[in-house]
């Protein structure tokens, strides 16, 4: 062992030095580089928020300005397109997450003929082309002569929602310990109290995670809006028009806007997490 | 609660026992349907439903004056297929580079938050999760600032001669990285990224870290111990994170239309522009189809060959 040691630290001194950390840490550097690639975006999005643009695309640094930040609804439709995004990822939020754990319950919980069957029809969604969704989705639209809108992207945003609150609360509710309701119901709560007491509160981070992934996945949906909207327009369509007709600063001020506020809420969940697991122990 | 005559409140575990063997009644036989009726019912009508629906009109014949009408009319698939077969391969090939730069990419990155992170582990959590919730569409169009004729990444991908590399290879096209191939790689496999990582480090997580050490006081080498116990042991994550990236990189059209040219339109943009554009229904039910059915084929064989069949 001694003699192991004492060559590694010749062998530290030696020019291969450099050779020999880059070895052990390369895990590390690639790693770092990668996260360097998902993030660099998000700065760009960040550092042109403040840029003056000549012409209308914002796709060269000009110069340092904070116009878009004083007036981030200068531009015509794009707070509106904002509000409607909002407004929609809210409903569908709340619609998929109610029939979501519906679902989620009874799989996690009963056994009952049409099981496998409903686990396919769950997974379908989620293993689908989105393309394929949507176009099939609007030629019934289309066929029934149902005006396309505020309600057929909601029903659209509520369907491939669904089966993501499905797997996150289902995921939880299955690792849940039986014992805890039994225990309730010994202790004479009614299957109410049991429910509302003990189910719900294990079960929620569960429906918190699947609440929060349908959020973001309806409000930054493009595809399937696309084809469902008609003339409707939501943020990331809105997005996807000025990419063609020339993209205002205001665009990157709210991305910067939202990264932020997505950043502040993990975190703030993040520390709530670890407030409760250390109150837990003591 | 139920119909049948409940004795008073079981007092003690005499009257738990009664109570235990005693059929459930039919009322709470069927909470389970009532539970699942109206999501299931949301799905089979807007989800399945529609795909029935597609199927129909993949073999209509018509026009959107005229309307269109069920005709049997397979032609529209081997029409379909014959015009755009360049685009299918096209979607395959650059998914699957796609997929593969995510495995790459992403696996050191999984194997870095699983094992290494410490107590940064969250940190570096929140920085690969936190961009998905930013809109997608402006960090894709993000990608035309770095990726811009003259601009920071072109200079010095030029400068170490990079570039004669890749539009030899074909990937770019003279002193430009936007509108090309490399481009469109670069936006779908940013795009997918989270989608390999977050199941890679799931299975990399439940690794037990004494396996690691076992492999090491059994004489294996790091490399040796990836390749022989954690590799094999992560092969769960690997398959759901390439189905993940592989299956939307292929129907996608966003990186395609926002980073490429019309030298880079993928299926989905041609699906796109049939169904919004040219409103020929017929021919953008039959593609999708085709892109369905080539997907739901590569995946049975992708699954079969890396046999972990329980996955799915």
């Amino acid at each position: 062992m001694a003699v192991h040691e004492t060559t590694e630290a010749t062998a530290a001194r030696t020019p291969n030095r450099g050779l020999r950390w880059l070895r052990r840490n390369i895990v590390t550097l690639a790693g770092l580089c990668t996260l360097g690639y998902l993030v660099l975006p998000n700065l760009v999005v960040m550092v042109f928020s403040f840029n003056k643009p000549n012409g209308r695309f914002n796709y060269q640094w000009q110069r340092f300005s904070t116009d878009a930040w004083s007036d981030p609804c200068g531009v015509a439709d794009l707070c509106g397109s904002l509000g409607l995004s909002l407004q929609l990822a809210l409903w569908a939020t709340l619609g998929a997450t109610v029939l979501g754990t519906m679902i989620a319950f009874a799989l996690a919980r009963y056994r009952f003929r049409a099981r496998a069957g409903v686990n396919t029809l769950i997974f379908l969604p989620m293993a689908m082309p989105e393309v394929v969704m949507a176009a099939s989705l609007a030629t019934l639209f289309l066929n029934m002569g149902i005006q396309f809108g505020f309600w057929t992207i909601l029903i659209a945003h509520i369907m491939f929602c669904l089966s993501f609150v499905v797997t996150a609360v289902k995921a939880r509710v299955m690792s849940m310990d039986p014992r805890l309701e039994q225990a309730a119901q010994d202790l004479y709560a009614s299957p109410v109290q049991t429910f509302l007491r003990v189910t719900l509160p294990i079960a929620a981070p569960g429906i918190a995670s699947g609440a929060l992934l349908s959020f973001a996945l309806s409000f930054d949906d493009f595809i399937i809006t696309n084809f469902n909207a008609g003339s409707t327009v939501t943020f990331p369509m809105f997005v996807w028009g000025s990419a063609q007709r020339g993209t205002p600063v205001q665009i990157n001020v709210i991305g910067t806007a939202m990264f932020l506020i997505a950043v502040a809420c993990v975190v703030v969940g993040q520390l709530a997490g670890a407030r409760r697991k250390r109150s837990k122990r003591s | 609660m139920t119909t049948t005559a409940t004795p008073a409140p079981p007092d003690g575990q005499a009257g738990a026992e009664v109570t235990a063997p005693r059929r459930t009644p039919a009322r709470k036989r069927l909470v389970p349907y009532w539970l699942l009726l109206p999501g299931i019912l949301w799905l089979i009508v807007f989800f399945a439903a529609p795909l029935v629906y597609q199927a129909s009109t993949s073999v209509q014949t018509g026009s959107l004056e005229e309307g269109f009408k069920v005709t049997w009319h397979f032609a529209t698939y081997w029409d379909a297929l014959g015009e755009y077969w360049p685009q299918f391969v096209r979607s395959v090939l650059y998914a699957a580079t796609a997929t593969v730069l995510c495995l790459l990419l992403g696996y050191p990155l999984a194997y870095l938050i699983a094992f290494k992170a410490g107590r940064w582990r969250n940190v570096v959590m929140i920085l690969v999760i936190a961009p998905f919730f930013t809109s997608f569409l402006i960090r894709t169009l993000a990608w035309k600032t770095i990726l811009a004729d003259g601009g920071p990444v072109v200079g010095v991908l030029n400068s170490l001669h990079v570039l004669d590399v890749t539009s030899w290879l074909g990937l770019t096209e003279g002193q430009r990285v936007l509108a090309t191939p490399l481009a469109v790689v670069c936006g779908l496999t940013y795009n997918f990224l989270p989608f390999m990582i977050l199941p890679l480090y799931t299975s990399l997580e439940r690794i037990d870290p004494r396996l690691h050490e076992a492999a090491g006081d059994l004489y294996a080498r790091p490399a040796t111990t990836f390749r022989r116990v954690t590799f094999p042991l992560s092969m769960p994550g690997v398959v759901a994170g390439t189905l993940l990236t592989f299956i939307p990189a292929a129907g996608d059209y966003i990186n395609a239309e926002l980073l490429g040219s019309t030298d880079q339109k993928m299926i989905g943009n041609v699906i796109q522009s049939q169904f919004l554009r040219v409103l020929d229904y017929p021919t953008a039910a039959a593609l999708s189809f085709l892109l369905m059915a080539a997907i739901l084929a590569m995946v049975t064989i992708y699954i079969r060959k890396s046999g972990t069949e329980d996955l799915v």
